[in-house]
């Protein structure tokens, strides 16, 4: 029960202030269609740099979490998904706008949110310790392994395409290995001044995330966004708070299927709502209604995508493996603070740790409540022209990537991999297995020259790498998850004609 | 797929695929070699894969990607050439906040669908660039205290 004990450090003034901060500024920026939670969350890490860690994490996990929640807002009433966690929130959402009931919507999708995001992170409280005490146990060999599962698991199930996946998880690696070795002192492909000392973490995410949304929203040309907001008329919160609990199956369905897909690296919340919509939909005695504006569609898919935040975050605080490209950022916003996370990070900074995991279970009301109030002023800022919104982000990245380090090279380094990021993008690969491998890298590195060392000394390289259950366990699952994305893959394509292929990818942002 | 995809499947994976047999060549020939132990291991995955990729586009299967078009090109080559000369060339030399003024008022003349007839949009567009540099600057120089390169006007 230590998360009781810090319970009270979240409510220190500032700790606090800062929770409200990152809630309500998460909200508006979730339900601003093209803010990714990654990217908002890789934006706001410049900002934590003068914060203590543990404020600095409290500001990140209540943007992270209340993005994903604010992405409904645009979602309902503009029929525009704030971030792809919300896809399966339009389907039900804005039909049930159209009919008069947006704010009913709102306010049955902020409180599936809650409850599933408590679930969420009650579940996260509770496996964390657990795992890290199990975690102790690992050495060189099992870390590389799951530094190389990591980035794998990404690169296979976050692409659609295998190859380009784990081609991405590549490149992310290779980036990690530029600048002076550790070890011997070698300078290793460092072919411009500006990355002499390495590419850091940071400024690469910001490039990674936002840069590609600038290019897309220039692609857009002139044209301004035709969504109407839909009038939200008065509805009382206790009939949205009776309408959750009659729907127990739905919320259940939801709440179970995000924390399920939350713990596995890789499956974000697009996923996790989409498929607690579809199997609400086979269990729900009235099935067929879903589509024409049901509240169990929207139960379902929101309770979902928030349920995954927590879980998603288990893997990076026992194992300091990023199961999402957000726990990713999320780890970086660690990195900067001289704390690394892993199974020493609750013996070592506990305060850190429950203070952030108390922070997010406090965040998940918070967002409830304002999330209902200020509903309205988020779709309004969802309007904001493509024009603004990426001149914006463009002057953000610049300054964030800048105030790193005061360093001009950190601004090139993000901007190139932005620009590399935005054309790799329009040929199939993705930034998440890219930006595992480029965090992963260097524990894999390290691990893997460890492991060699202690291996050349004892038993050989191939023995100490290929044997005992846990290697053969982690390798297996490297494997498995490479195999179930070309079986995917084959079937995909079996049954998608090509129409439809293309259909699916310009329908993404 | 159409053949202006695929030539850009071929041109966009052959950039790759020369990349990834550079850093392969480079892993394996570089001294002293301990250093690059691990590099090696992972630029052989990459080169190998970088290749398949190469000639999946090259027989034409490459299955995702759609590739740019002419209008996405034309629509975002204004503000890729502002981006870049504000990034690599405006914001060391003029100041940060002199170079994003400039550049954040340039993007949104260029983009903003207000017609450019109305003076009424210049005017709202000034006041939205000098709102989102007087943001910018409280919250970097007053809050951060980020020291930025030296502006050019002051």
């Amino acid at each position: 029960m230590d998360f009781l004990f810090y319970m009270g450090d979240v409510f220190t003034p500032i700790n606090f202030g800062l929770l409200l901060l990152g809630t309500i500024g998460g909200l508006i920026l979730g339900a601003t269609p093209g803010l990714s939670p990654t990217m908002a969350v890789a934006l706001l890490i410049p900002f934590t740099f003068q914060l203590e860690p543990q404020q600095g994490l409290i500001l990140l996990g209540a943007a992270y979490t209340s993005t994903v929640a604010g992405g409904a807002v645009s979602a309902i009433l503009l029929k525009i998904p704030g971030a792809p966690a919300n896809i399966a929130t339009t389907l039900d959402g804005h039909t049930m706008a159209t009919k008069g009931e947006g704010a009913k919507a709102l306010q049955l999708s902020f409180i599936a949110s809650a409850i599933g995001g408590l679930f969420g992170v009650f579940l996260l409280i509770f496996l964390t310790p657990v795992l890290a005490q199990w975690a102790l146990a690992f050495g060189p060999s099992h870390l590389f392994w799951l530094a190389i599962l990591g980035v794998t698991v990404i690169g296979t199930l976050d692409s659609s395409s295998v190859v380009k996946g784990l081609l991405s998880g590549c490149i992310g690696l290779w980036l990690a290995t530029i600048g002076f070795d550790d070890i011997m002192g070698a300078q290793r492909f460092i072919f411009h001044p500006a990355v002499s000392g390495g590419i850091n973490v940071i400024p690469a995410l910001i490039g990674l995330f936002a840069i590609p949304q600038v290019i897309t929203m220039f692609t857009k040309g002139r044209s301004s966004d035709d969504a109407e907001i839909i009038n939200v008329k008065k509805h009382p919160i206790r009939f949205a708070f009776a309408e959750v609990f009659k729907r127990k199956m739905a919320l259940t369905i939801g709440t179970i299927t995000g924390s399920i897909i939350g713990l596995i690296p890789g499956v974000g919340g697009q996923i996790a709502g989409l498929v607690a919509y579809d199997q609400s939909k086979k269990f729900s005695k009235e099935s067929e209604k879903f589509g024409t504006g049901h509240s169990e569609g929207v139960i379902a898919a929101e309770s979902a995508n928030n349920a995954m935040v927590g879980p998603s975050l288990v893997p990076l605080l026992t194992l300091s493996i990023p199961g999402s490209p957000t726990a990713a950022v999320l780890l970086g916003g660690l990195l900067i603070h001289g704390i690394f996370p892993g199974p020493d990070l609750f013996m070592n900074y506990p305060q850190v740790a429950w203070t952030f995991i108390d922070s997010m279970l406090i965040g998940q009301l918070l967002m409830c409540i304002f999330g209902l109030y200020i509903a309205g002023l988020a779709a309004s800022v969802a309007r904001v022209p493509h024009a603004v919104m990426a001149a914006i982000v463009l002057g953000l990245a610049v300054f964030g990537s800048y105030s790193v380090q005061n360093s001009m090279g950190d601004v090139y380094v993000m901007a190139t991999l932005g620009l590399a990021m935005y054309f790799l993008e329009r040929f199939g690969f993705s930034a998440a297995p890219l930006v595992l491998g480029l965090i992963l890298g260097p524990i894999a590195e390290a691990n893997f020259i460890q492991g060699s060392m202690i291996a050349n000394a004892t038993v050989g390289t191939g023995t100490y790498f290929f044997t005992g259950w846990l290697n053969w366990l982690l390798i297996l699952i490297v494997l498995a998850s490479i195999s179930y994305s070309v079986w995917m893959e084959i079937m995909a394509r079996r049954y998608t004609t090509k129409d439809d292929a293309v259909a699916k990818e310009e329908a993404l942002p | 797929m159409t053949d202006l995809p695929r030539n850009q499947h071929i041109i966009a994976s052959g950039l790759i695929a020369c990349v990834g047999v550079s850093i392969a060549y480079i892993s394996f020939t570089q001294e002293p070699a301990d250093a690059f132990i691990f590099p090696r291991l992972i630029s052989s995955v990459f080169a190998v894969l970088a290749i398949w990729t190469f000639v999946k586009a090259v027989l034409g299967r490459t299955k995702v990607g759609n590739g740019i078009n002419g209008q996405a090109m034309r629509n975002m080559l204004p503000g890729l050439i502002v981006t870049i000369i504000y990034v690599y060339w405006a914001a060391k030399s003029l100041g940060f906040y002199t170079a994003t003024t400039i550049a954040f008022f340039v993007l949104l003349s260029l983009y903003d669908p207000a017609p450019h007839s109305d003076i009424k949009s210049w005017g709202k567009r000034i006041l939205i660039t000098a709102g989102f540099m007087a943001v910018m600057y409280g919250l970097f120089a007053q809050l951060l205290n980020v020291f930025t390169p030296r502006e050019i006007f002051f």
